[in-house]
Formats: C-alpha cells, structure tokens, sequence
C-alpha cells in the first residue's frame, strides 16, 4: 500500500452512503435502492484492501453503484422501462414534500418516469449531474469516460427528456 | 404547453426523488458484511462512568480500546479507527452486536462485580520488544494489587528501563483490560495516564488498592 492508506470503511459509509442511496433511488427506484445498495457497498469493501489510494472514494463508489444499478436493470429483463421502478419513483417524488413556490413539482414523477426510461448512460450522467449535484470530472470518473462523454451523456439525456414534454 | 427551458428542466431534476432509509440500507450491508466474514475489525462505544469508550477487536481478541479524551492525551475517536485500518485492515466497521460480551464484561468492572476479563487480547497493535514484555507483565497485575514502573521493567528484562516501562503504560492499546492503571511510580505517586490521574486514582478505589 502506498504511503496515502485508505481511511476504515466505515467512513465511506458515513461520508458517501446519501450520494450513493440518493443516485440508486433515482436509477432503480426506492423499493431496491436498499438492496442494490448493499450491492454495491459489499463489492466495494471485498475490493477495498486492493485499491492502491484514497483518492477519488467518492467517484470509485458511484462507479460501483452505476454498474451495479446496470446489472440489476439486465436483471430485470429487457423491458427498457420495468413498469414498477418507474411508478415507484414517480410516487416517491408526489409523496416528498416539494416546497409550494416550487411550482414545477408537479409534474417531477412524469420526469423521473421519463427519466427512468433513457438509456443506462445517459440516465447515469443526468442523475449524477443534477440529483448528486456532481461535476463533469466527477461524472466522468464514475463512469469511466472522459469529461467530454459525461457532458455529451447529461446533454443528449436533457435533449430526450425535453422531447418528452414539449 | 411551452417546451421546458433547460433552466425549468435541470431545477426539476435538481429535486430528486426520495426514498430509501439510509440506515436500514446501512444496517443490511453491516449484516452481509459479517455474515460473508468481511469485518475485519469491528468497533463499537461503550459508556463508562469515566465518559465514552471505544472497543474495537478482531477475531482474535480486544485489539484497541480507547479512553475518553483528557486534556489532549487521548486520540480522538477518528484517529482511532485511523490508526486501526491502518496497522491493522482498512475493513474496519460499527458492529455492536460483535462486542456485546466486551461490553458486558466492562460493564461488570465497572460495578465492581468482575475482578478479570474473559475476553481475549489481540497484541497486533504492541509492537514486540520491550515493550511488549513490559506491556505483558502489566496483564498479570491481579485486580486489586499495584506494581511500579521499575518492577514491570525488571520483568520486562531491564531493570533500568523504568522510563520505557512508563512510556509503554502510556502507549497500551488496551487500557483496563491491559491493566496499567495498577503501575505506579516508586515514590508512591500514581503517576499518568491516559484517561487522567482522577481516573487512574478512581479505578484503583474501585479495585480497593489504594
């Protein structure tokens, strides 16, 4: 191991357990984020002792967790749009409490539905973008492009999501 | 319906749905984790009369306890768990349940109804040498009986070292079960310790030794 050692695990549950349950429940929906979570964090702590540096923990989690919620949408069948996932996300959303000058709320659960429904990609890099508020390097890490890509995914992501309410 | 702006648009997708309870979602990796034995070194606090501990142990034993801070002589509980994957495996996690046992037998010291611990000691983190005979003769210490730092460093192998014998007190891993609270200075002062004098004097009451 290099002189920079990795800090106990439990810290990157404490640090970055939201951003990864936050991006799991907007891709595959509340009713498995918890499972796909566990997933994802027991990958990581059977990867951890062989990773050589304690940078970027946050962006190689989300990487796990994107890869993870693509294995458990493949696992789903090859229904773009697993009927339940969206309904469940669209129903966290009205159920949230939005604030009343928020007017646009309203119709956030047909905007996750829609969401949802893009392709794996472009629904990682849009809910990284806006739902975890990360930056393009970031996106870029967790998803193992370059920055280009990541911007290029959140852009034609928006460009479809757009489509479906104009 | 005008087309959504990209402002309107990315604002929406700003508030994102909720959902989820972080702390079940932690608990069920904490349960996997140490069903699929991936807990290398699990931890959990303790309350005591002296404040908060920290109990940490391995498969093989107590291998860190922590004393509630005093006046900066304590690490503080992040330097712990730091220090534990770094020394010892980074797969260090909360899991109480693991150290129920420690926790009741701390429990029963500190009502003066256990005079020994049962639970095993992990020595990863007392490096050999001096210090670690020094450290071994404090375990031998009984409950209720006090040796000097000059008598742990003859049976540690250097009846001189009576300095090192106090700096290894100061720098057990496993204070109270590794007793070294029961050292005291040759002129009769208590001397250190890591939790504070008012404790070391305290834990000897409790013991009757003083």
């Amino acid at each position: 191991m290099s002189n920079e050692s990795l800090p106990p695990f439990q810290a990157l549950l404490d640090e970055h357990g939201s951003d990864v349950l936050g991006y799991l429940v907007a891709t595959v929906g509340p009713h498995d984020a918890e499972d796909v979570f566990q997933e994802t964090f027991i990958a990581a702590l059977r990867a951890y002792e062989g990773l050589e540096h304690a940078r970027n923990l946050h962006s190689w989690l989300l990487t796990i967790a994107h890869n993870k919620a693509i294995d458990h949408h493949r696992a789903r069948g090859r229904r773009a749009v697993p009927a339940g996932d969206a309904e469940e996300v669209a129903g966290s959303v009205a159920s949230s409490n939005s604030r009343p000058d928020e007017v646009v709320g309203g119709r956030d659960p047909e905007l996750w539905r829609a969401v949802s429904t893009l392709p794996p990609k472009q629904r990682s890099a849009v809910v990284l973008r806006y739902a975890t508020d990360m930056p393009y390097s970031k996106i870029a890490q967790a998803m193992d492009s370059s920055e280009a890509a990541a911007r290029r995914n959140v852009h034609e992501g928006l460009q479809k999501l757009r489509g479906e309410f104009a | 319906m005008n087309p959504l702006s990209d402002r309107q648009l990315e604002k929406m997708l700003r508030n994102a749905p909720t959902g989820g309870d972080l702390d079940r979602a932690v608990k069920g990796v904490l349960a996997r984790a140490e069903r699929d034995g991936l807990v290398d070194v699990a931890y959990a606090p303790v309350d005591s009369p002296f404040g908060k501990l920290l109990v940490a142990r391995t498969d093989r034993g107590v291998v860190r306890l922590a004393l509630p801070k005093h006046r900066g002589h304590q690490q503080t509980e992040d330097e712990v768990l730091e220090d534990l994957a770094r020394y010892v495996s980074p797969r260090v996690l909360e899991s109480p349940q693991r150290l129920d046992e420690e926790r009741r037998e701390l429990e029963e010291y500190f009502e003066g109804k256990r005079d020994h611990f049962d639970v095993p000691v992990d020595w990863e983190l007392t490096p050999p040498g001096f210090r670690n005979r020094a450290l071994h003769a404090v375990a031998r210490i009984p409950y209720g009986e006090t040796r000097t730092y000059a008598q742990i460093a003859k049976q540690a192998g250097n009846p001189r070292a009576f300095r090192a014998a106090g700096t290894a007190c100061g720098r057990n891993a496993i204070p109270l079960i590794v007793p070294c609270h029961r050292v005291l200075q040759s002129g009769g002062g208590v001397g250190n310790y890591g939790g504070g004098p008012e404790m070391k004097r305290a834990l000897l009451d409790l013991e009757g030794a003083l």
